[in-house]
């Protein structure tokens, strides 16, 4: 029994990472930061291209997230400030890809590949049946 | 032939067809929005001189920006490289110092050679921002109207230059 508890908690300690970067903002509203929030967490870091802005801890994330801090301050909008990083990175720093022509594979073809999948499944295991 | 004998070989020829093609590409590299663009405005202080360095450097000529610094390990390894380019005089070599301590860059290129014609000093690194910089070292090929044309991501090297990049700027050279 101990073996498994042990084992149960290997697996489950990489879980207590903390899974955000550490930033020290004075905010003038919780809207401020609720939007600061929002928008680091739906911008991709370009160094580490499998987190947000939010979590990682590279030194350009930190400087990005600093100035989605600056302009939230000097008043710009949401859109203003995601139109000045795509205009200088262009589209991979969205880190949900928009949905659109050149996107539709991307989005669908999972759920295509699964359909397809699980189709063969069915009509092997029908055709097994009646055999 | 059954079917159902050549359908697993033609799938698996078909996924391996693909994934030989994923072996030649570069999945992070992130593609620059601004070539064809004119290159981002800026205003730095250079880091040799008590002049000021700014977007009317790149006129009337092809310049190469690299963006490097000390603390950078994979520019250490194109540094050779920017050596001997810089012995070819119709090549300009625009240094962008990135996030250092200009005292530090002065010792480093003192020690290990300076390659650079001028060097700008971005120690906020908000010019590189606007140049969409991400990953040191990158080295951006601006045209005689102070467009950029190319961005190399990563190290310069005799491959990527013969291939690439020299074909680029003799282009780039024959415009007016």
């Amino acid at each position: 029994m101990r073996k498994y508890l042990i084992i149960l908690f290997c697996l489950l300690a990489p879980l207590s990472f903390a899974l955000a970067a550490e930033d020290f903002y004075l905010f003038q509203s919780h809207e401020e930061k609720q939007r600061f929030d929002t928008l680091s967490k739906s911008l991709r870091c370009l160094v580490c291209q499998n987190q947000t802005l939010a979590e990682s801890n590279a030194p350009l994330a930190n400087d990005l997230r600093e100035q989605i801090f600056q302009q939230l301050e000097n008043g710009q909008t949401d859109k203003q400030i995601i139109d000045y990083l795509v205009s200088r990175y262009g589209n991979f720093i969205l880190y949900r890809p928009p949905f659109n022509i050149t996107t539709l594979g991307l989005w669908l073809g999972p759920f295509a590949i699964l359909i397809a999948g699980l189709s063969f499944l069915f009509y092997y295991l029908r055709k097994n049946q009646r055999a | 032939m059954k079917l159902s004998y050549t359908l697993p070989l033609m799938i698996f020829l078909v996924v391996a067809l693909i994934l030989y093609r994923g072996l030649h590409l570069h999945p992070t590299r992130v593609p620059s929005p601004l070539i064809n663009k004119p290159a981002p405005t800026f205003n730095l202080p250079s880091l040799m001189t008590h002049q000021m360095s700014s977007n009317r450097d790149f006129l009337n000529h092809v310049t190469l920006v690299n963006v490097w610094a000390t603390w950078c390990v994979a520019c250490a390894e194109e540094h050779a490289f920017l050596l001997s380019l810089a012995k070819d005089p119709s090549i300009v070599l625009y240094g962008f110092n990135y996030k250092d301590q200009p005292k530090t860059a002065i010792t480093w290129l003192k020690e290990h050679g300076n390659p650079y014609k001028t060097i700008a000093v971005d120690q906020e690194g908000i010019t590189a921002i606007n140049w969409g910089v991400y990953g040191t070292p990158e080295t951006f090929i601006i045209d005689k109207k102070g467009i950029i044309r190319y961005k190399q991501i990563g190290p310069l090297n005799a491959y990527a230059w013969e291939h690439t990049l020299k074909p680029i700027i003799k282009q780039l050279q024959g415009e007016p």
